[in-house]
C-alpha cells in the first residue's frame, strides 16, 4: 500500500524544456566568453601567436607602464565625463519631459512622446551621421541657424576641437536616449494613484509641492534604475565614438573612451596589430568598473531607497 | 554586458557558428570557386564587370568572387575571418607589417616559386618580403604616389603657375586666400589620417631624402627629433591659415567634395583619388609633386608599394589561387587594373600604357624624381605605441595650432624609444 509521501512527482521535465534552449545560448555566447575573456587577460601573445600565461602583466602594464597607463587613464576620465554629462542632463531633461507629458492640459501629447522617443530607436552609426552633417561647418545648418538667432560668432568646429568634441558627442548622446528615462518615468507617473495628488490639493498643496513631496519620492526607485542603466550603457559605450571620429578617437584622443579603447587594443587599428590578450584584460578592466560601479549602487543606494506601497 | 560579451564572444562562437556556415557553403559548392578578400569597396564594380571576365576568357572553368568589407573594418574583420577559418582564398594585402604578421602566424602561403612572380623588382617586393627578403607571401599589385592635385581653372582664373619650390608654393596659397574667395589648400583633419599621409608623408621625402633617410630612420642612425623631420611639421604648421574654414571638423570625404565642387584650389592628393575626381569633377584638373626646399635639385617622392595578393594558407583551392595570381602578374592584368583604376600603378617589369592624363601625369615623375615609401610602414609600426598612429595624433595637432613642431617630433621619438632597440 502506498502512503502518500511515496507518490512521486514525475521529473519536472517541462521546466527544463522551456529554460533548456535560453539557458544554452546564455550560457554559450554570454557566460563562456566572458569567463573566457576574463582567463585571456591573463596571457600574452608573441609574434607566431602562440600564447602563454604571464599573470597580472598586462594589468600592471595598463595601469602603470606609461605606454599603456596614459590612454587607459584618458578614457576612463573621458568616460566618466560622457557619464557625468548624461547624469546631469539625460535624467532632469527626461523627468521634465515626463511631467510635461503626463499633464493633462497638453494636447497632442502622444505626437510629442513618439517624436521623443523616436532618436532612441535610430540606429546609432544614422544619428552620428546626420549630427556630423548639421554641425559641418562645410555644409551644416547649424551656423545659419545660431546667425538667426544672433549667436552666429559663437558657432565652431565643434566636433573637430580638443577642447569641445567630447561635450559635443555627449551632448549627441543624450539628444538620442532621453527618450529612454522620459518613457520609464513617464510610465511610472501614469502608475501614481490621483487619489495622492487630490488628497494633497485638498491638503492645501500647490502643484509645486505636490511634485516634490509626493511625485517625486514614488519615482526615485524608478529615477535610480535609469541611473545605473545609464551608467552601465555610458561604460560599454563604443558606437557613436567610432561612428563620428574613428578608433583613434581624436583629436588627440580627447573623445577616447573604454569602447574605443578596447576596439583600437583587441583588433588593432590601421598599422598597429591587434592583441587579443592585452584586449581582453581591457574588457575585463571594463567589466570590473561596471561591476564595481553596480555593487555600489546595490550596496548603497538601492538598499536605501524607500518604495512605497500604493 | 551586451558589448563586451559580443566582442568576446567573436573568436569562438565565429569558430562554431560560421565554421559550419562555411562547411556548408563549401560542400554546397566544391571546388574550383575562388573568394578574394579585400578593403578597396570601391573597386567591387571593376573587378566585376572587368578583370574576372578577362580571366575568365582564360579560364572559364574558375569562378571568382570579389568580397570586399570597408577599409576601416579590413584588418579586424580578415583577422577574425582568418581565425574562424572563414576567409577567402586570396587576401588583399596591406603592405608591411599586417602582412607579415598574417605570414608569421601562418595564415597566408609562401609564394617563392610562383610563375610571374619574376616579372617583379625587388623593391615591388619588399613589402611583402620577410625582413631578410628570401620568402615573398604577396603578389605586388599597385603603387600609389602622392602630391598634389589642382584645378586648371582657377589657376588660370588667378594667372597661377606651378610651383616647383616650397617659396613658389606658399606663395601661390597666398595669392589664392588674398585674391579670391577659394579656399587655397583642400584639407581637413577629422579622419586624421590625411594629415599623416597627404600632409606628412607626401610633403617629408623632400626633407628626409627619400629612401636615405628611411632607412637611417629603421637603422637607428637618424632620429625623429634631427631637424630634417622637425622642418617637415614646421613646413606642415604652415599650412593652417590655407586650410578651409572649420577644418578641425572636416572629414575626407568633405574634403573631396569640396575640390570637385570647385571651391578650393590644391588638394593634397594620392593618386587613388583620380577615379573619385574624373567621375564627379566637370572642371580640368592637373598635379604637380611636393615642391622642394628652396635650393635642393633632387626632388623625392612617396610612391608607396600599396597593396598586394596573398593566398590565405587554410584555402582548399591553392591550386587554382596560385592560377589565378599568375594571371594576375602579368601584362594582361597590370595593364587593365591600371587604365580601369587610374591612380593605382603597376608594380611589374611590364611596358604598359596609361591613358588617363592625370595618372600618367603622376607616373611620370617616376622619371624625375628620386622614389621612396611611407617611413612608417616598415619595421616602425611594429611596436606600442604605433608609430603610424602617432603621426596621425601629432600632425594633426601640428595642423590644429595645439602642438609645435619640436613637441611632435619629440613626442613620436619618446614612443619609438619606448620599444625599438635601434632608438634607444
Amino acid at each position: 500500500m502506498m502512503t502518500h509521501s511515496d507518490i512521486r512527482k514525475p521529473f519536472p521535465w517541462h521546466i527544463l524544456v522551456f529554460l533548456g534552449p535560453g539557458l544554452l545560448i546564455y550560457l554559450t555566447v554570454s557566460v563562456y566568453p566572458l569567463l573566457d575573456t576574463l582567463r585571456l587577460g591573463f596571457f600574452s601573445e608573441d609574434e607566431s601567436g602562440a600564447t602563454f600565461f604571464v599573470g597580472m602583466q598586462n594589468y600592471a602594464n595598463l595601469l602603470f607602464s606609461e605606454v599603456w597607463s596614459e590612454p587607459f587613464w584618458n578614457a576612463l576620465k573621458n568616460n566618466l565625463m560622457f557619464f557625468v554629462i548624461h547624469m546631469l542632463l539625460q535624467n532632469p531633461i527626461g523627468l521634465l519631459l515626463a511631467l510635461l507629458l503626463s499633464s493633462p492640459r497638453l494636447r497632442l501629447s502622444g505626437t510629442y512622446r513618439t517624436l521623443l522617443f523616436m532618436p532612441t530607436m535610430l540606429s546609432v552609426v544614422i544619428v552620428g551621421f546626420v549630427w556630423q552633417l548639421l554641425l559641418s561647418p562645410l555644409w551644416g545648418i547649424s551656423e545659419d541657424f545660431m546667425y538667426n538667432i544672433g549667436l552666429g560668432d559663437y558657432f565652431d568646429a565643434w566636433l573637430g576641437k580638443e577642447g569641445t568634441a567630447l561635450v559635443t558627442l555627449s551632448l549627441i548622446s543624450v539628444w538620442q536616449f532621453v527618450g529612454i528615462p522620459m518613457m520609464l518615468i513617464y510610465a511610472a507617473l501614469l502608475n501614481i494613484p490621483e487619489d495622492l495628488n487630490d488628497a494633497g490639493v485638498v491638503d492645501g498643496a500647490n502643484s509645486w509641492q505636490i511634485f516634490w513631496n509626493i511625485k517625486l519620492p514614488l519615482l526615485l526607485p524608478t529615477i535610480s534604475m535609469v541611473s545605473i542603466l545609464t551608467f552601465v550603457a555610458n561604460f560599454n559605450a563604443f558606437e557613436l565614438i567610432y561612428a563620428v571620429k574613428g578608433a583613434l578617437a581624436g583629436p588627440n584622443f580627447s573623445t577616447d573612451i573604454m569602447g574605443t579603447l578596447f576596439y583600437r587594443t583587441f583588433f588593432g587599428f590601421q598599422l598597429q596589430q591587434g592583441s587579443p590578450t592585452m584586449g581582453a584584460a581591457v574588457a575585463t578592466l571594463m567589466f570590473l568598473i561596471i561591476l564595481i560601479g553596480v555593487a555600489i549602487y546595490l550596496f548603497f543606494v538601492q538598499r536605501r531607497i524607500q518604495r512605497f506601497q500604493l | 554586458m551586451s558589448f563586451l560579451t559580443i566582442k568576446g564572444a567573436f573568436r569562438h562562437a565565429a569558430k562554431i557558428g560560421l565554421g559550419v556556415f562555411a562547411l556548408t557553403t563549401l560542400t554546397a559548392e566544391a571546388g574550383d570557386k575562388l573568394v578574394i578578400e579585400s578593403w578597396r569597396n570601391d573597386d567591387a564594380k571593376v573587378w566585376n564587370d572587368v578583370i574576372i571576365p578577362a580571366f575568365n576568357k582564360s579560364h572559364p572553368d574558375i569562378k571568382v568572387t570579389f568580397t570586399p568589407t570597408p577599409p576601416a573594418d579590413y584588418n579586424s574583420a580578415l583577422q577574425a575571418k582568418l581565425q574562424a577559418g572563414t576567409a577567402g582564398d586570396l587576401i588583399t594585402c596591406r603592405p608591411f607589417d599586417v602582412s607579415l604578421a598574417l605570414y608569421q602566424k601562418g595564415n597566408l602561403e609562401k609564394l617563392n616559386d610562383l610563375e610571374g612572380m619574376k616579372n617583379f623588382p625587388d623593391v615591388a617586393k619588399t613589402a611583402w618580403s620577410t625582413d631578410d627578403g628570401k620568402d615573398v607571401f604577396c603578389l605586388p599589385m599597385a603603387s600609389v604616389i602622392h602630391g598634389y592635385i589642382y584645378n586648371k581653372e582657377i589657376f588660370k582664373e588667378l594667372g597661377l603657375s606651378v610651383p616647383k619650390t616650397e617659396s613658389d608654393f606658399f606663395k601661390v596659397l597666398e595669392k589664392i586666400k588674398d585674391e579670391s574667395r577659394y579656399t587655397p589648400l583642400v584639407m581637413g583633419t577629422a579622419d586624421q589620417w590625411e594629415a599623416a599621409t597627404m600632409g606628412f608623408q607626401n610633403v617629408g621625402p623632400n626633407y628626409w631624402k627619400g629612401e636615405e633617410g628611411r632607412k637611417a630612420l629603421i637603422d637607428g642612425k637618424e632620429k625623429l627629433t634631427d631637424p630634417e623631420y622637425v622642418k617637415v611639421w614646421e613646413h606642415l604648421a604652415k599650412w593652417k591659415p590655407f586650410l578651409g574654414r572649420g577644418y578641425q571638423a572636416q572629414k575626407y570625404a568633405d574634403s573631396q567634395n569640396l575640390f570637385t565642387l570647385g571651391r578650393g584650389a590644391i588638394y593634397p592628393a594620392g593618386s587613388w583619388d583620380i577615379t573619385t575626381f574624373n567621375e564627379q569633377a566637370d572642371f580640368e584638373f592637373g598635379a604637380f609633386p611636393p615642391p622642394v626646399p628652396d635650393g635642393q635639385k633632387t626632388c623625392y617622392i612617396s610612391d608607396h608599394t600599396d597593396i598586394g595578393m596573398g593566398l590565405n594558407a587554410a584555402s582548399a583551392n591553392k591550386k587554382e589561387a596560385r592560377i589565378f595570381l599568375s594571371w594576375m602578374a602579368g601584362p594582361e592584368f597590370a595593364e587593365l587594373y591600371a587604365n580601369q583604376l587610374p591612380g593605382f600603378f603597376p608594380l611589374g617589369n611590364h611596358k604598359i600604357s596609361i591613358k588617363d592624363p592625370v595618372a600618367s601625369e603622376f607616373l611620370s615623375w617616376r622619371g624625375q624624381c628620386e622614389q621612396t615609401i611611407r617611413n612608417s610602414y616598415q619595421i616602425l609600426s611594429r611596436g606600442t605605441p604605433n608609430m603610424e598612429n602617432q603621426l596621425w595624433n601629432v600632425t594633426v595637432q601640428v595642423l590644429n595650432g595645439s602642438m609645435a613642431p619640436k613637441a611632435a617630433a619629440e613626442e613620436v621619438e619618446k614612443g619609438l624609444k619606448t620599444w625599438y632597440q635601434p632608438h634607444m
